[in-house]
């Protein structure tokens, strides 16, 4: 199941006081913003930070609804949140009280639709997709942050959603059991199919994980470029960190970030000699 | 003697090196059975002391009797079943108003929560309530519902009440806002996001207030039946003093102890069962 997603002309804007001259102003936080994602691809975000890479995700999910524009859900306006669409969130948001497994039925539970023995059953298969098999009765204090992090994309997916939306998932994580995560997404996406949005500001993880590599400008947020990602065909033992055309990509989305933080500095300075 | 500093940075396992290898590192200063052990000197040297002083005229015997004239006293209470009798009245006033506290403060506690500009309104104004001293309103209670069960069962109902709801208004007020988040994207009912997700994740902050509430109970309770009453274990230790029972009030107020602590310790074992699934 996956969902073709599209972003046509949104705009956000908050309502936020000026710490300088506590005056009220307008925050905009995305402007103009067009974006499509198409039905089971892989796309990953990167911005710097504050650019509004959090609010796509909101407003995709449907916990806020944009100040213009539309955002759909395979052709439908989306006003709220729903099965067919699910978030892994970068804090865990596991209920401490709930075992791994009892995390994954209460999403099961709130989609409804499944008695209690099937969702258990189908909580049991989600875990052993993220090889979590072992640890279904491990509460989240006892398990380590890419433990938990398994334990709630395992979650996500119980439902299947159409579209998985993924913010900053493992930037918690160190860098060893960041870059297996990463290869185990990128697996479960082939496994299930499920449209990933994945918001990073790790250019590296950006252009792993992606088929295409959205890169946001700064604030007001747009999307700047979209690039699409070729490492060729990897055989499991290769390290395609370090190949070539992974490095050429991480490159290409490097500069183009720079750009727009150089745009920024030079800006900053013309405003002090002035 | 081993002071904090070095017990609390001696170099250890830590929790990746425990896991990595599967064990738990054993500290040279903190052993279970030590601890237990000193406790048990602590609380051996304090009846000691007590039966002792008066008896070498360190203390005025007629005042501070030795515990041992003080438990034969108890045991003597105890066996006329006089003891149970005022422990029973006690037990059954400080339950029931404890007990009224809990049913009604926990409900309303989470609806006040539960709207924001409810809560706003209602705060300062429970804050002023919790700040009364209950015994301050014993006369008024008193004046309204008479001198008997009634008005001191109001009186800890009063003093357990405030402790309860306020704690339950922060706990449930202060729920981890992307815990929310996440039953929003879930899917999940307002109903069900409340029983699933806000009262689970409230109940130790709720706890902190019901344990305040357990230890008012009885302080409170205590000082009423002083005042007014002709059973209970205040009534008791008053009555022992007004008629110079010295060693008989001791075992009443012996007994007060015991109950303390068997009410705090029945509580932690609750609210440790209600919180395992903590670290």
């Amino acid at each position: 199941m996956s969902s073709r997603i599209e972003l046509r002309n949104v705009g956000q804007v908050f309502r936020v006081r000026d710490e300088q001259d506590r005056a009220l102003r307008d925050f905009v936080a995305l402007d103009g913003l067009e974006l499509t994602i198409e039905a089971g691809e892989f796309l990953t975000i990167v911005g710097p930070s504050g650019c509004g890479k959090s609010t796509i995700l909101d407003l995709i999910s449907g916990l806020t609804n944009p100040t213009s524009g539309q955002v759909l859900a395979d052709g439908t306006v989306i006003t709220d949140p729903g099965p067919d669409r699910s978030v892994v969130f970068q804090q865990y948001t596991l209920l401490p009280w709930r075992t791994a497994l009892g995390n994954i039925e209460l999403a099961l539970e709130a989609v409804g639709g499944l008695n209690r023995a099937a969702r258990t059953a189908r909580a049991r298969e989600v875990l052993e997709l993220v090889g979590l098999g072992d640890f279904a009765s491990r509460y989240p204090h006892e398990l380590s942050g890419g433990m938990k992090q398994r334990v709630a994309i395992a979650r996500s997916l119980s439902y299947q959603p159409g579209v998985l939306l993924m913010d900053e998932p493992f930037g918690a994580l160190d860098a060893q059991t960041r870059e297996r995560l990463q290869e185990e997404l990128v697996q479960i996406w082939r496994a299930t199919g499920t449209t990933i949005v994945f918001i990073t500001h790790d250019i590296e993880e950006a252009v792993f994980l992606g088929e295409r590599v959205a890169v946001m400008s700064n604030r007001p947020g747009r999307i700047k470029a979209i690039v699409d990602i070729d490492l060729g065909a990897a055989t499991a033992d290769e390290d395609i960190r370090s190949s070539t055309r992974f490095a050429e990509h991480r490159h290409e989305i490097w500069s183009l970030l720079r750009q727009g933080v150089a745009v920024r500095n030079v800006s900053k300075e013309v405003h002090r000699v002035a | 003697m081993p002071d904090l500093l070095e017990v609390r940075t001696e170099p250890r396992l830590n929790p990746r090196q425990e896991a990595a290898a599967g064990v738990r590192h054993r500290s040279r200063f903190r052993k279970r059975f030590a601890r237990s052990v000193r406790g048990l000197i602590g609380i051996v040297t304090l009846a000691a002391v007590w039966e002792i002083a008066p008896r070498i005229g360190a203390v005025d015997p007629h005042f501070i009797p030795p515990l041992s004239d003080v438990l034969k006293a108890w045991w003597h209470l105890a066996q006329s079943g006089e003891l149970w009798t005022d422990v029973r009245t006690s037990l059954v006033r400080s339950g029931v108003g404890f007990g009224l506290a809990v049913v009604l403060a926990i409900p309303i506690g989470a609806a006040v929560a539960w709207y924001p500009v409810l809560r706003d309104l209602l705060t300062p104004v429970l804050e002023i309530f919790r700040n009364t001293a209950a015994l301050a309103l014993l006369p008024v209670f008193v004046l309204i519902l008479g001198i008997g069960e009634t008005s001191k069962i109001a009186i800890v109902l009063f003093a357990c009440f405030f402790p309860i709801l306020l704690s339950t208004i922060s706990g449930v007020a202060s729920v981890d806002p992307q815990l929310l988040r996440t039953a929003r994207v879930l899917g999940l009912s307002p109903v069900a996001t409340f029983r699933k997700i806000v009262f689970p994740a409230a109940v130790p902050t709720i706890f902190t207030g019901i344990r305040i509430s357990g230890a008012a109970a009885i302080l409170v309770l205590l000082a009423a039946e002083m005042i007014g009453a002709t059973a209970g274990l205040g009534y008791l230790i008053n009555y022992s003093q007004m008629n110079f029972l010295i060693p008989q009030m001791y075992a009443g107020i012996v007994t007060t102890s015991a109950l303390g602590l068997a009410i705090n310790y029945s509580l932690v074992g609750i609210e440790r069962h209600f919180s395992r699934w903590r670290a």
